[in-house]
């Protein structure tokens, strides 16, 4: 009887190890990226290009290009005047986002003098109106080129939405945002503006783990990548 | 024991007030409205004149100076183009000179909007 309430533990034991063991694999940590190009090339000015746009909106792009400018220039960076980079890319005929895009990066490094070049897309912008609970949705992938190389330097992604929790880390970091930049109240339709704002700060704020790193206009500068996500 | 009790709460207490009042970093420049005003401008390309934005950034500029707070970068810059749509070319050069002096990180390209404003001449020429 003894003995065989003795298996039943030791079954129990290694039973609650495997469990325990599954659990562990599954909330193992992303993998941390590679940031040997983007700490060698150093990059100290950025030139944020008119984003892709997969939203209905086209207000998508110019929010998510303007809200790009404050979270990359806290992290350290000289970001070139985006209304400024605008009006060069119409005076010289390109007009579309697409078009900005294809540029070759030596031509990008000709007339702007930048080190590197942010390539956002958002594949999400807007409002989706339901009966029981609309949502409000943003969310951007990134790239960031040297343009000095052609090399890519780092890439991410990040999305916001009024469905979160407001308790989670990351609301917090965009309600800090939303503090810093003095919102103007935005009507029904401008919702989707304040979410990018959120989503530029999550995408692009350093530092963070497998985040732009931070540039030298940062207290952080040098410093070794965060570690981890927690 | 009641004595004992006491100094450990009081500890914790302390730890976690310690804890939570871990001051944020300071923001490296006072940003105001100006995304909004970016945003604003990248709306409207071709508005025309702006004396309402320029009004409202000069007011962020001499907030800046009084509080001796760093001005974002583009700041200077941005309102530079605003100048120049009011027909202000003297202004203009002073801000982007400001902004090159404030960002040598900016020096190329300004150097490229200064060269086409001091050479209206070649204003068909394309430089993409």
């Amino acid at each position: 009887m003894k003995r065989q309430l003795s298996n039943v533990r030791r079954a129990a034991t290694v039973a609650l190890a495997a469990g325990v063991l599954l659990l562990a694999g599954c909330v193992a940590p992303p993998k941390a990226y590679d940031y040997a190009a983007f700490s060698e090339s150093k990059p100290a000015s950025l030139l944020v290009l008119p984003p892709l746009n997969d939203s209905p909106d086209i207000k998508a792009t110019p929010s998510v290009w303007a809200h790009a400018t404050l979270p990359l220039s806290e992290a350290g960076y000289y970001v070139l005047p985006v209304a400024l980079v605008d009006e060069t890319f119409r005076q010289n005929g390109v007009t579309t986002a697409v078009d900005a895009q294809q540029l070759p990066p030596q031509k990008l490094r000709e007339v702007f003098g930048a080190d590197a070049a942010l390539y956002l897309h958002v594949k999400n912008y807007g409002t989706r109106y339901a009966v029981i609970s609309s949502e409000t949705r943003v969310e951007v992938e990134g790239r960031i080129l040297d343009l000095r190389t052609g090399s890519l330097l780092w890439e991410g992604k990040a999305a916001a939405s009024s469905a979160e929790q407001q308790q989670q880390n990351q609301g917090l970091i965009g309600l800090l945002v939303i503090a810093l930049v003095n919102q103007i109240v935005g009507t029904a339709t401008d919702a989707a503006y304040n979410y990018a704002g959120i989503a530029d700060n999550r995408l692009l704020a350093a530092p963070r783990f497998n985040g732009v790193l931070p540039g030298p206009r940062s207290p952080f500068f040098g410093q070794p990548p965060v570690a981890s996500s927690r | 024991m009641k004595l004992g009790y006491k100094i450990a709460f009081g500890c914790t207490v302390t730890l976690l007030i310690t804890a939570c009042a871990k001051p944020p970093r300071p923001p490296l420049y006072l940003w105001d409205t100006f995304p909004r005003q970016q945003y604003d401008t990248l709306l409207r390309p071709d508005a025309g004149p702006d004396n309402a934005q320029i009004t409202l950034l000069q007011a962020q500029a001499e907030k800046a100076r009084a509080q001796g707070a760093d001005l974002p970068p583009g700041f200077r810059a941005h309102l530079g183009m605003l100048q120049l749509t009011t027909g202000n070319v003297d202004e203009a050069r002073s801000l982007w000179t400001a902004e090159k002096l404030a960002f040598p990180e900016s020096t190329m390209y300004m150097d490229q909007l200064l060269k086409r404003l001091d050479a209206p001449a070649d204003k068909t020429a394309k430089a993409l």
